[in-house]
């Protein structure tokens, strides 16, 4: 990863996100279920993102604070206080799922949701990466 | 090698109701009070098989839960192909007591989750005198959308994928493996459109904010008991019922989401035990 370090900021998330290759592409069960899946998400943390690169299921790049024009099929926006409440390693109840936080538009998707609908079980298995990395 | 037989039994019920004929599946098991259990939107009666194999519900009551049409081993009446299938409060509630009338169930307690949670609420409105009790699993009077619906019948996602997809953050981290991963198969395996076809009732014309506190829990006890990890109807949407009904008695639970009896059926029964005591109490 490269770019600023806003990141940061996001209670350890900037390590959690450079470990995510490692924890999906070592996950078979998860490569299967994602082996047709080719997308670039963009996680946005209001003001700095990342842009997911997935190929074939895989994680093939991991990119920090894109360019200024970050090209990506679709986004989660959501302001850091949110995010860090969604990939706490053990959220309370209502801060559990990334549903949860949409019906009160605290989190947003937008863009070409196809892939993400098309593979929500995979997605939500890497939240939950994410989170496991949190413990 | 060891083998066991449960035992619930599976039948088939024909139907005609509203001018079709229904080939509708039920199972049963236990002797006593008639419990009528009403499963959640895109699923089936199978999400009540660990009520059905309790001794300690079977001993007192008769559980009865059946597959709506669409639904389960239920079949959609003829001519499905050229149709969109959309549950309405009307069909939902008439199918319910055409149910129960021609199995001859007299004055059952109904349980019912999620659209069965809602639909409860509808017959206390319409046959408060039709029922020993009511049973709310996952009930409020109306939900927020959350996600566009849209995307659980369309050809190019898998429905069955999307569906339990959509579903999975409202069970319960809490839940065992197994009962996660079974309660979501029956999503995964639900026909091309009936999941949002039922959303339909629990999203639009379900809707009974307003008319709530018309409901008499004299004429007929009223129970509501929610899981804490439910998002779609939250405690909070239940607690509003609550408020809106007097004499409505709620049990917000530990541990559990939207599909308590089917996610951890252990839990669940240790928080329905109380009332099943209390309904069998009342005679």
């Amino acid at each position: 990863m490269g770019g600023g370090s806003a990141v940061a900021d996001l209670g350890g998330i900037e390590a959690r996100l450079a470990a995510l290759p490692e924890q999906v592409n070592g996950d078979a069960v998860l490569l299967r279920r994602g082996r047709y899946l080719n997308t670039i998400c963009q996680l946005d943390f209001g003001g700095a993102s990342v842009l997911l690169r997935i190929l074939d299921g895989r994680i093939v790049d991991v990119q920090r604070n894109p360019s200024v024009m970050p090209s990506a099929d679709f986004a989660i926006i959501g302001e850091p206080p949110i995010w860090r409440r969604f990939l706490a390693a053990d959220p309370p109840p209502g801060d559990h799922d990334l549903f949860a936080f949409l019906k009160r538009r605290e989190l947003r998707v937008v863009g070409d949701l196809h892939p993400l609908m098309s593979h929500l079980l995979y997605f939500k298995a890497l939240f939950a990466c994410l989170r496991d990395a949190a413990r | 090698m060891s083998a066991a037989i449960e035992p619930i039994v599976g039948r088939y019920l024909h139907l005609d109701y509203a001018g079709r004929h229904y080939r509708l599946y039920f199972e049963e098991a236990g002797e006593g009070i008639p419990l009528v259990c009403l499963h959640t939107a895109g699923a089936d009666g199978r999400q009540y098989r660990g009520l059905m194999n309790s001794a300690a519900v079977t001993s007192r009551f008769r559980v009865i839960a059946f597959d709506m049409p669409w639904h389960g081993k239920s079949s959609p009446p003829a001519g499905w192909q050229d149709e969109e299938y959309r549950l309405t409060a009307d069909d939902y509630t008439g199918l319910i007591m055409a149910v129960i009338e021609a199995l001859g169930v007299d004055r059952p307690v109904v349980m019912g989750c999620s659209i069965g949670g809602r639909v409860v609420l509808h017959l206390a409105l319409r046959h408060p005198r039709a029922f020993r009790a009511l049973i709310g699993l996952e009930s409020s009077a109306h939900v927020d959308p959350y996600y566009d619906t849209g995307w659980l019948h369309r050809a190019d996602v898998h429905g069955g994928e999307v569906a339990a997809g959509a579903v999975s953050g409202l069970v319960a981290p809490q839940a065992p493996i197994a009962d996660r991963w079974e309660t979501l198969w029956h999503y995964m395996q639900s026909g091309p459109g009936v999941f949002k076809g039922d959303l339909y009732f629990y999203g639009v014309d379900g809707d009974v904010r307003g008319e709530i506190g018309r409901i008499d829990t004299a004429q007929c006890p009223l129970y509501l008991l929610t899981g804490e990890y439910d998002y779609s109807c939250t405690p909070e949407d239940t607690l509003a019922v609550a408020r809106a009904v007097p004499g409505a008695q709620v049990t917000i639970m530990k541990e559990l989401g939207h599909f308590p009896m089917s996610e951890n059926p252990a839990l669940f029964l240790s928080y329905l035990e109380p009332v099943l005591a209390d309904i069998a109490a009342r005679g």
